[in-house]
């Protein structure tokens, strides 16, 4: 289905869906995250049965903070969508969907490791990046970049996130 | 526990030999695990029992950088992530922001983007044949995939100025046309190429040893690598005729003359196969570039907003700013000299927004989920890279079967740890 | 027979003394020559690649930059067995205790080359992951810069470690 089709198809099921750049996403709470995605793969129109990819976003001046993004593609139909979900900066949990997509597994693991949210049902929700003893949640917008505070020739040069250029 | 030595005899009570399961750890440093790769394996004899890849020697950290620089620059780190194809990584990540910014580059510049995937996709294939071989044991292979390698690279160098992690597409374009000399080096590829994929055929496919090593190991069916989320040459082997390029097409590849190859066998020794037909298929693509490029044309966008300002050329010290440029911005326009330094440091300004944008790179399915604020830096920039999908299945494809058949299962997978750490 | 004035030998007193020493130390110079000559002949690098550079560095062992012109071609995969380390890539906090473990393997004597600007001095990666700059964690014989270097750049730094290796004082 083209975009602006399987926006009109999805706008029936769902209250939030929004069509921009020629792609559709669909935004859902975290307790319809499961059977949402259940719906889209029954669906014979719609049959998104590959997740291509799960990915986090932080907005610290939006509420909900983070935003995890499941990228949806139907190898059958040949179309691709998006569902996302917040999750608080309070308690940053969302329901695991490994058991239904098995490709999540690494996927989840890697949004924990760089943002912390928790993913409930995850069979082995463990670092996976970084160091096991790493502390800290390095993607998060109020991590520091990092790296080393350099002196060349007598000048001073900040990290990259305190310079004043760019 | 396992492992541990103990001072028990070796033969129990009863008469029988004690027989317990051996962990052992294989990688980072290790000269068969295709990089910084590491397994926890458990042995009963030569036949693993469980299997769990540790990944994440190779974290550099490049999403988090890429959101402290400017969109121009964010193509410079991105093209070191999986840098085994560079080109790649360049080109989806401009093709997502050229779509946040709702520009197409210029029909020439899409022709020379694709003629340069295809070479890189056969330089990478040449590295895995290179690399899957000297695992393997067949040390010449490694010398023969290198020496074709070098004749790319030779082009490569002649046209972007650089060997490797090139940043030679941009967003709006490529950075500099093509030149004579860089199609007359690979019209002289062409002539050679077929002959030297027919040499690999005549030395590896009816090989006895090399059939005996890749035929039946690693086995990875259809639903498993649909299920897992493998694509590329690996989920070709189990019959699933997906490729991005034909199935959703970016850069004009709907207009190419090109067939995907398919195997049914879904071991080792079809994804040799497929990549060898890949090479050849990639010829044909890169042949038809070549007619296309006779016409003339721009190859960056003419939106002064977001193209880059500089005009590149070849001087006698290398890749630089022509001198009639340079003579423009320094003695005869001031504006010019303000925008370019404007464009060269802030860059362009992104609109809001959020896109994915795939391509297909010699792994598999290469991802770009780009976020804007509508900043001069990109908000979030995630690769989703192939070969960090692929290797999951290495659990399935290893479990229960020889340790030898581990080192041949996880080169037919072809990870490439850089993109898989990122 | 020829006599070389070694700097910082202290020369005796008495003839007898002075001949003793002289000679030697021109019997030391010559082995000094001869271990040096030796041990830069034939050096064996460790497999140590991490990323971009290590795709370099197999194209200057492989067949048109030919590593065993030098003698260097045979990589050796344990560390107990070789004497080069080239550091080849970007080396990530996970990875710096695993760096530091294989040197030590490494028996006496051992050479480090840090190949590319990642490994000198983290390169464009001056971030969380990246350990800036080699020489933090190993003693560094040889800096080779670039991202990646050009094999004759790769080449240029080996030979100058042989160099550095060649012209060496061990015997004192």
């Amino acid at each position: 289905m083209i975009p602006a089709e399987l926006a009109d198809r999805l706008r029936g099921s769902f209250v939030d869906v929004v069509l921009a750049r020629d792609e559709v996403t669909v935004i859902v709470e975290q307790e319809d995250l499961r059977a949402t995605l259940a719906t889209l793969r029954a669906d014979p129109d719609l049959s998104f049965d590959f997740l291509s990819c799960v990915t986090a976003t932080d907005r610290p001046d939006a509420d909900p903070r983070f935003w995890v993004a499941y990228e949806l593609r139907s190898m059958a139909a040949n179309h691709r969508m998006r569902v996302k979900v917040g999750a608080s900066e309070a308690d940053p949990r969302v329901p695991s969907v490994t058991d239904m997509f098995p490709t999540a597994n690494w996927q989840e693991r890697e949004v924990f490791d760089f943002y912390g949210i928790v993913f409930d049902g995850h069979p082995d929700l463990t670092r996976i990046l970084l160091p096991d003893e790493w502390e800290g949640y390095p993607l998060r917008k109020d991590e520091e970049l990092g790296g080393v505070n350099t002196r060349f020739h007598g000048a001073f040069i900040p990290p990259v996130d305190q310079r004043t250029t760019t | 526990m396992p492992g541990t030595p103990t001072d028990a005899p070796l033969r129990g009570s009863s008469g029988e030999i004690r027989q317990e399961t051996m962990i052992i750890n294989m990688g980072p440093q290790h000269p068969s695990t295709h990089g910084v790769l590491r397994l926890l394996l458990e042995l009963d004899g030569e036949t693993v029992i469980t299997c769990k890849p540790i990944i994440g020697y190779l974290h550099t950290g490049i999403e988090k950088n890429t959101e402290y620089r400017t969109w121009m620059q964010g193509i410079t780190y991105v093209t070191r992530a999986d840098y085994l194809s560079p080109f790649f990584n360049e080109l989806g990540y401009c093709l997502a922001v050229e779509r946040l910014l709702g520009i197409e580059a210029p029909a020439r510049a899409q022709v020379i983007r694709v003629l340069f995937c295809e070479l890189n996709r056969i330089s990478s294939h040449l590295v895995w044949l290179a690399t899957c071989g000297l695992e393997l044991g067949a040390v010449s292979v490694m010398l023969y995939g290198f020496r074709e390698r070098e004749v790319l690279m030779d082009v490569f160098e002649s046209v972007t100025g650089l060997r490797m992690n090139h940043a030679y597409i941009r967003i709006g374009g490529v950075i500099m046309d093509i030149h004579e000399e860089g199609m007359e080096k690979t019209r002289g590829f062409l002539r050679v190429m077929p002959g030297r994929i027919d040499e690999f055929e005549s030395l590896l496919s009816d090989n006895p040893i090399w059939i005996q090593r890749n035929r039946g190991v690693g086995v990875l069916t259809s639903e498993d690598a649909l299920a897992l989320g493998v694509t590329g040459p690996m989920l070709r082997a189990a019959g699933v005729a997906a490729d991005l390029r034909k199935d959703m097409p970016y850069c004009g590849y709907e207009t190419y003359d090109f067939d995907v190859p398919v195997r049914a066998e879904a071991d080792s020794y079809a994804r040799y196969a497929i990549r060898l037909d890949e090479m050849r298929e990639s010829m044909r693509i890169v042949e038809q570039c070549l007619q296309r490029l006779e016409e003339p044309g721009p190859v960056m966008v003419q939106d002064p907003k977001v193209a880059w300002p500089a005009q590149l050329e070849v001087g006698p010290d290398g890749i630089g700013n022509s001198n009639a440029y340079i003579h423009h911005i320094m003695e005869e326009s001031m504006e010019a000299l303000i925008h370019h330094f404007k464009m060269v440091t802030q860059g362009v300004e992104v609109p809001a927004g959020e896109v994915y944008q795939t391509v297909e790179s010699p792994r598999g399915e290469l991802g770009f989920y780009v976020v804007s604020d509508g900043g001069h830096s990109p908000y979030r920039v995630k690769i989703r890279d192939p070969s960090f999908v692929n290797l999951q299945a290495t659990p399935i494809m290893v479990e229960g079967h020889l340790i030898a058949d581990a080192i041949a299962s996880i080169a037919s997978l072809d990870p490439v740890m850089g993109g898989v750490d990122r | 027979m020829p006599v070389e004035r070694i700097d910082g030998v202290h020369l005796g007193t008495t003839p007898e003394e002075i001949e003793e020493e002289v000679r030697r130390g021109v019997v030391l110079t010559s082995i000094d020559r001869a271990v040096g000559w030796a041990r830069k002949q034939s050096m064996w690098p460790a497999t140590f690649g991490l990323a971009c550079c290590a795709i370099e560095m197999m194209s200057t062992g492989a067949g048109q930059y030919d590593l065993s012109r030098w003698g260097m071609e045979l990589f050796r995969a344990s560390p107990r067995q070789a004497d080069l380390m080239i550091v080849a890539g970007r080396v990530s906090q996970k990875m710096a205790p695993v760096l530091r473990r294989i040197y030590d393997q490494m028996p006496e004597p051992k050479w480090v080359i840090s190949m590319g600007v990642c490994a000198s001095a983290g390169g464009m990666f001056t971030n969380y992951a990246i350990v800036q700059g080699v020489d933090t964690i190993v003693p560094v014989d040889v800096y080779v810069p670039g991202c990646p270097p050009k094999p004759e750049m790769l080449m240029h730094g080996i030979l100058k470690l042989q160099e550095k290796v060649r012209t060496a004082e061990t015997f004192k």
